[in-house]
């Protein structure tokens, strides 16, 4: 008897325990309506940059391809012209494709581009009703015309290299010069 | 057949159809309170999003089930497979109909209108009765599914309701013997028309608490509600009984489920909590306090809050193992409810008041206590 009434001590507590919790507020957050505020450098997915003067960081150099390790990257690079000066360097990417339902949000694609183009931003509702829903092409990847992000890094210079940087007469030997955007310079004697 | 008896006749009729009504709304709402507030003990919202804040979600999931196709085992025996959950479901409904929601016949448009469908002096009687036949559906349910879960869960909740039926009956047995009578409106105007100090009346949770609590558990267990849901143990069986059921068969004993659980709570409402009985007032004054003596709401909100109950219970505790079921329902309840059976019939011959009882019983509960205290065996050493 006295291991009952221990029992009812015991089915008491639990039974205040979830009256007091049906008085706390829900914690749930009511999705479409309101959104949770996702950390900075959230992986979600990618976003092509451009600079502020309209033309697009990504010199079709094809490092990102080279490092996806789930092979979900797809680039044609084609030539600059003078008529049709596309990005800041010799080449753009005349296609861009990123397949979502292969990449593994890892970010390596941001750590090797040299322009800092490509980064993966908190757009995390990513949902379709079909594969090819899913392979997005450069014309969603890209921000659209007149707007200039850095995206979650911030440690690139928003301003573009030179238009003359973009002809590379090899006089100039600086990554500006070849487009790959202006990098903080190195402090003397800190590597080599 | 004479007009009165006609007229008879369309008002009783009339009042299943209006009972039948309103517990299968209070169903649908119910599965919605129960959703919402379940929620609300996890710290969640629940379903909100159909109508204002979710009202018309049952109405939604009502279509869907509606809809729904109607699946049946290639193996299954397709009579029985149909008549299970139809027998659930009227005879959870028709156990309803011995239950007063008012003390006295009301007189409305120019007749006196009896707040309940009928008033048979066995009234516990029919009640029991009937709400036993209840695990007929369940029984058949699970046989003619074919199914092993199916009829495992079958087996479970047969075992179950007839061993706490048992310590249901005992239960309900103490608070008849005081009252005297099988008819629950002989049971509610006793505890309202008598005193509790000086008479032998009064709410008899009052007089039987330990009657109360024994009453309560083996409903909850009746019922099949959590914590005693075995039959539909999920991890062990599937749904249990109505595994390969869907669509309005499936709803059909979910609703049974629901207003089986309004049943027992208008017992113990009626039985323990004085039924339609509100505050101690003189009800001559007036309506405003006729409408606090007594009335349908008194009623009405006594039951909600014993179905709130059954889902405070559902939210906080874990479902108990097979033996634990047996082992409460046969060497705890049972006993206890013999006891207080005997106390309360020697308090009955000796003509007690009611606060009388209650003192019996509180002492009653601390010499049971005290014995097994001194009965207690020394600890056991740890085994390492």
């Amino acid at each position: 008897m006295d291991e009952v009434i221990n029992d009812l001590i015991a089915l008491g507590k639990g039974l205040s325990i979830t009256f007091r919790n049906m008085l706390q507020k829900p914690v749930t957050i009511t999705y479409p309506e309101n959104k949770r505020k996702f950390p900075a450098r959230t992986r979600g997915r990618h976003v092509l940059h451009r600079y502020e003067d309209g033309r697009e960081r990504c010199v079709g150099c094809l490092l990102c391809q080279g490092t996806c390790p789930a092979g979900a990257i797809y680039i044609e690079p084609a030539e600059n012209t003078k008529e049709n000066q596309v990005s800041a360097g010799e080449r753009h990417a005349r296609v861009f494709d990123v397949d979502l339902l292969r990449c593994i949000y890892c970010g390596h694609c941001e750590l090797a581009c040299p322009t800092n183009a490509i980064t993966l931003e908190n757009n995390t509702a990513i949902a379709g009703y079909t594969r090819e829903s899913l392979l997005i092409h450069k014309e969603e990847l890209l921000e659209p015309k007149g707007t200039a992000t850095l995206g979650s890094t911030q440690a690139w210079d928003p301003k573009p290299p030179s238009p003359s940087a973009a002809e590379f007469d090899g006089s100039e030997t600086s990554s500006a010069a070849v487009g790959q955007g202006n990098r903080p310079s190195r402090q003397p004697g800190a590597g080599h | 057949m004479t007009l009165e008896a006609l007229g008879f006749f369309v008002g009783v009729v009339i009042k299943a159809v209006l009972f039948s009504v309103a517990l299968l709304t209070g169903f649908a709402y119910m599965t919605y309170g129960e959703r919402r507030i379940v929620a609300r003990m996890q710290w969640r919202v629940g379903p909100n999003k159909v109508g204002p804040w979710g009202l018309l979600q049952p109405a939604a999931d009502g279509i869907k089930l509606l809809f729904k196709e109607q699946l049946q085992p290639k193996e299954a025996k397709t009579f029985l497979f149909v008549l299970a959950p139809m027998i659930s479901l009227v005879v959870a409904l028709s156990a309803y109909a011995v239950i007063p929601i008012d003390k006295d016949p009301v007189n409305l448009f120019g007749y006196s209108i009896e707040p309940w469908v009928s008033n048979p002096s066995i009234a516990v009687l029919y009640l029991l009765g009937i709400s036993s036949l209840g695990v007929y559906g369940i029984i058949l349910g699970g046989w003619a599914s074919n199914n092993k879960y199916a009829l495992l869960g079958a087996i479970r909740s047969s075992a179950q309701v007839i061993s706490y039926e048992l310590a249901l009956g005992t239960a309900l047995v103490s608070p008849l013997l005081m009252v005297g009578s099988l008819s629950f409106r002989d049971v509610v105007n006793q505890q309202l028309d008598h005193s509790y100090l000086t008479g032998d009346g009064g709410w008899l949770i009052l007089a039987q608490p330990v009657a109360f609590f024994l009453y309560w558990t083996a409903a909850v267990a009746e019922v099949n509600r959590a914590p005693f849901d075995l039959p539909e143990a999920e991890q062990e069986l599937g749904a249990g009984y109505h595994t390969e059921y869907s669509g309005m068969k499936f709803a059909m004993f979910f609703m049974a489920e629901y207003v089986n659980m309004f049943t027992v709570s208008s017992v113990a409402t009626t039985v323990f909590l004085g039924g339609p009985g509100g505050l101690p007032v003189d009800e001559s004054q007036g309506l405003l306090f006729r409408l606090l003596a007594h009335g349908p709401h008194w009623f009405l909100l006594k039951v909600y809050f014993f179905m709130f109950v059954f889902i405070w219970l559902r939210a906080t505790f874990p479902r108990f193992r097979y033996d634990q079921l047996m082992r409460i329902g046969w060497q705890f309840l049972l006993p206890l409810g013999l006891i207080n059976l005997g106390v309360t019939a020697v308090g009955v011959a000796m003509q007690w008041k009611s606060y009388q009882f209650t003192l019996a019983v509180a002492s009653m509960l601390v010499t049971l206590i005290a014995l097994s205290m001194l009965n207690r065996k020394p600890e056991q050493p740890d085994h390492h």
